[in-house]
C-alpha cells in the first residue's frame, strides 16, 4: 500500500511540474513581455520594471524564480490590474468552490439514485426513460444547458431569482453543472449494479431469506459504487472546467469568470497562475481519488 | 437411371415382421435430396454479423439517419441557398439595414417593399443575426465546422493512438514501460486547461497567412488540432495497448513469427484487424467529445475565426440577446445536441454489435 501511495504522489509531483514547465515556457514564447507595448516607457523605467519582476535574467533562472515564489504561494501580480495574483485567486476561487462543491454532491446523489433506479427496473419503462435522459444530458453542452435554464425559470417563469450580488441564488448553475457528471454517474452505477447484483454472493444473500433492502444497500450497493469513486477525480476537473463557462452566463464573479477575463484580456501572468493553481487542484484530487479507491476496495491488487 | 427405376417397383413384404430390407432406403441420395441435408446457413463474417446486429438496433440506425440527414444537409443548402455565410444582406444591390435580428421566414422592410414590386427573395429560414446575416447559412457552415473539427480530431487521435499503442503493446519490456509512463503523465494533466494555454500560446506565435482553408479557419482551430495531436490520443494508445496484449498471446501469432514475419507486418496483418472494432468504436465517440471541447473554446472566445462560424461560436454569440432571440441559441443548440446524440447512441450501437466481450 504504502509502495502504492508513494508512487502515486511521485506521478503527481511529475505532473505539477510538468504543468509549471509546460505553462511557463509557452507564456514566455509568446513575443514581447508583459511591460512592452501599451505606453511607451522611458528606458530607464522598462529596465527597472525589468529587474523587479527579474525578466532581465536568462529563462531558466526565471524559471527557477518562478518556481520558489509558487512554493511559498507567491504567483506574481496581474499585468492589467496590478493586483496580487495569489489573493485574487483565494478570494474568487471560495465562490467557484462553493458552487463546484454542490453540483458534486448533487450530481452523485441524482446519479446513484437514478443509477440505482434503472439497474433495478432493467428493460423496463423507468430504466429506458432514465437512461435516455442521461444520454440526452451528456449531448448538451454546460453553457447550452445553463443558457437555457437561465431563459426559461429566471425571465421567463421568473420562478428563480438570477445571480446578484445580494441574493445569492446557487440553484440553476449547480444544476447546470450537475447535469453532466450526474448523467455520466447514473450510466456508472447502472452498469456497475447489474454486474454486482449477478455475483454469487448476492444470490447467496438473498437465498438465505435477507431482507431485500438490506440486499439492495449491503450487499449491492455498497459495491457497486466503488467504481463511481474511481469517477469522483474527472468530474471535480470537469466541474472546474465547467465552472469556466456557467460563471461567465450566470455572471458569477468566481475564478472560471475570471480566468475566461483573463484570456480575453491577454493577461499571462494572471493565466498563468490560474492554470497552474487549477491543475494543481485537478491532479490532487485525481491522487485522493485514487488512494481512497485503493483503500476501499481490497480485491484491486496494490501493483 | 437406376435409381429411378428401382424406386418405381417396392418388393412387397412376405410378411408383416419380415426382417427384408427396403432396397429404396439404400439408394444414392439425389442433389436435391443433398441439399435439404444442409444444415449450414449462409456463410456470415464478422463484420456481417456485426450489420445484422446493427440494423436491429432501432437507436443506432436512427441515429445513422440523423447523421446522413444532416451531411446531406451541409453539403446540398450551400448551392440551394443563394447566401453566403459572411454576406449581410442585400436588396437590389443596396445594404438592407433594417434586416437585423429577423424572426424566422420573416421579411425586413426593405424586402418586403422589394417582393411587392414582384422581385423574389429566398426566406430566411431560421431568420437573420444582428448584423443581417441569413442564419441558416450560418448554422449550417457553423455544423459543417464542427464536424470537420470532429472528424478530423478523431482522425488525429486514431493514427498516433493506434501507432503508438501498438508499438507499445507488441514490443513490451522496458519499451512499453516507458512508453506507458509517458503516457501516464500525460494522461494526468488536465486536459482542458492545456488546450487553454495553448490556444492562447499558438494564436500568438503561429501565423498563418493566405486565403485556405486552415487560415480561414483561424490560428484557434489548428492549435486545437495541435492539442488533439499532443493530448488526446492517449486514452486511444492505452485502448490498443490492452488489446494487443491479449491479441498477441494468440498462436497464430506465434506461427506468422516463426515463419519469419516482419514486426510491422505482425502489427498490421495479424493483430490490429483483430481489434479494428474496437479502435473504430473508440474514435467514432472521439468525434462528439471534439465537437464539444470545439464549442468549450469557442464559447470562452478561443474558436475558430470570425466571419466563419462554428456551432459554439453561434451558441456563444446568440446569449447577447437571449431573452428576445432565444431561437438564435436555440437552433445551433439543437444542432450540438443532435450531432452529439447522434454520434454517442451511434458509438453505443457500434459497440453492442461488434464488441465480442459484451455479445452474450
Amino acid at each position: 500500500m504504502l509502495k502504492y501511495v508513494v508512487k502515486r504522489i511521485i506521478l503527481a509531483l511529475i505532473t505539477i511540474f510538468i504543468v509549471c514547465l509546460i505553462t511557463f515556457f509557452t507564456m514566455n514564447a509568446i513575443p514581447g513581455g508583459p511591460f512592452s507595448g501599451e505606453k511607451a516607457k522611458s528606458p530607464e523605467v522598462q529596465a527597472v520594471l525589468e529587474r523587479r519582476f527579474n525578466l532581465d535574467k536568462p529563462v531558466g533562472t526565471q524559471f527557477f524564480l518562478y518556481m520558489g515564489n509558487l512554493l511559498k504561494g507567491d504567483f506574481g501580480i496581474s499585468a492589467k490590474t496590478g493586483r496580487n495574483i495569489s489573493d485574487t485567486i483565494g478570494s474568487k476561487f471560495s465562490v467557484s468552490a462553493r458552487m463546484g462543491f454542490f453540483a458534486v454532491l448533487l450530481a452523485i446523489f441524482l446519479g446513484v439514485v437514478f443509477g440505482s433506479i434503472a439497474a433495478l427496473t432493467r428493460n423496463h419503462l423507468p430504466d429506458r426513460v432514465i437512461i435516455f435522459l442521461s444520454t440526452l444530458f451528456t449531448s448538451l453542452p454546460s453553457f447550452v444547458l445553463g443558457s437555457f435554464l437561465l431563459v426559461i425559470f429566471s425571465v421567463k417563469l421568473g420562478l428563480v431569482q438570477a445571480w446578484s450580488a445580494e441574493k445569492q441564488n446557487l440553484i440553476l448553475p449547480v444544476l447546470s453543472l450537475a447535469a453532466y457528471p450526474a448523467a455520466y454517474i447514473t450510466r456508472l452505477t447502472k452498469t456497475s449494479m447489474l454486474d454486482v447484483l449477478g455475483q454469487d454472493y448476492v444470490r447467496t444473500a438473498r437465498a438465505k431469506g435477507v431482507a431485500q433492502i438490506k440486499v439492495l444497500f449491503l450487499h449491492t450497493l455498497r459495491n457497486a459504487l466503488i467504481p463511481v469513486v474511481t469517477y469522483v477525480g474527472p468530474m471535480i476537473a470537469s466541474v472546474l472546467t465547467g465552472s469556466l463557462v456557467v460563471e461567465q452566463i450566470f455572471t458569477i464573479g468566481g475564478l472560471g469568470a475570471e480566468f475566461v477575463t483573463s484570456i480575453t484580456n491577454r493577461d499571462y501572468p494572471m493565466i498563468m497562475g490560474v492554470t497552474i493553481f487549477l491543475a494543481v487542484f485537478m491532479v490532487t484530487m485525481n491522487l485522493i481519488t485514487d488512494i481512497v479507491y485503493k483503500l476501499i476496495d481490497p480485491r484491486i491488487n496494490l501493483a | 437411371m437406376d435409381n429411378e427405376k428401382m424406386g418405381g417397383n417396392q418388393m412387397p413384404k412376405k410378411h408383416a415382421l419380415s426382417l427384408q430390407l427396403d432396397l429404396t432406403k439404400f439408394e444414392k441420395a439425389t442433389e436435391e435430396e443433398k441439399r435439404q441435408a444442409e444444415v449450414m446457413s449462409e456463410s456470415s463474417t464478422f463484420f456481417k454479423d456485426g450489420m445484422k446486429r446493427l440494423r436491429k438496433n432501432p437507436l443506432a440506425m436512427f441515429s445513422i439517419v440523423v447523421l446522413i440527414v444532416i451531411v446531406a444537409m451541409i453539403i446540398v443548402v450551400p448551392y440551394v441557398v443563394p447566401y453566403s455565410y459572411s454576406e449581410i444582406i442585400t436588396v437590389n444591390g443596396k445594404r438592407d439595414k433594417t434586416a437585423t435580428n429577423m424572426s424566422p421566414f420573416s421579411y425586413s422592410r426593405m424586402e418586403q417593399q422589394y417582393i411587392d414590386e414582384g422581385g423574389k427573395i429566398f426566406p430566411h429560414i431560421m431568420g437573420t443575426d444582428e448584423l443581417g446575416r441569413d442564419y441558416f447559412v450560418r448554422v449550417i457552415y457553423g455544423t459543417r465546422i464542427s464536424l470537420v473539427v470532429g472528424v478530423f480530431a478523431a482522425l488525429i487521435v486514431l493514427i498516433i493512438g493506434v501507432v503508438y499503442g501498438s508499438i507499445s503493446g507488441y514490443f513490451g519490456g522496458r519499451v512499453d514501460l516507458i512508453m506507458m509512463r509517458i503516457v501516464d503523465i500525460i494522461y494526468s494533466l488536465p486536459d482542458l486547461l492545456m488546450i487553454i494555454l495553448l490556444s492562447v500560446v499558438l494564436n500568438e506565435v503561429i501565423n498563418v497567412k493566405g486565403n485556405g482553408f486552415l487560415a480561414k479557419l483561424g490560428t484557434n482551430m489548428i492549435s486545437l488540432f495541435i492539442v488533439f495531436g499532443l493530448l488526446y490520443w492517449v486514452g486511444m494508445a492505452r485502448l490498443v495497448r490492452g488489446q494487443i496484449l491479449t491479441i498477441k498471446q494468440n498462436d497464430y501469432v506465434l506461427a506468422a513469427q516463426v515463419s519469419g514475419a516482419k514486426s510491422s507486418r505482425i502489427i498490421r496483418k495479424h493483430i490490429l484487424p483483430n481489434c479494428i472494432s474496437v479502435i473504430i468504436i473508440s474514435a467514432a465517440l472521439q468525434i462528439p467529445s471534439a465537437i464539444f471541447t470545439e464549442s468549450f473554446l469557442s464559447f470562452i472566445g478561443l474558436g475558430v475565426k470570425a466571419p466563419m462560424p462554428s456551432l459554439g461560436s453561434l451558441a456563444s454569440a446568440a446569449r447577447s440577446g437571449i431573452t428576445t432571440y432565444t431561437y438564435k441559441l436555440i437552433f445551433p443548440a439543437v444542432m450540438i445536441a443532435l450531432i452529439t446524440l447522434a454520434f454517442n447512441l451511434l458509438g453505443d450501437g457500434l459497440r453492442d454489435a461488434f464488441d465480442p466481450k459484451l455479445r452474450r
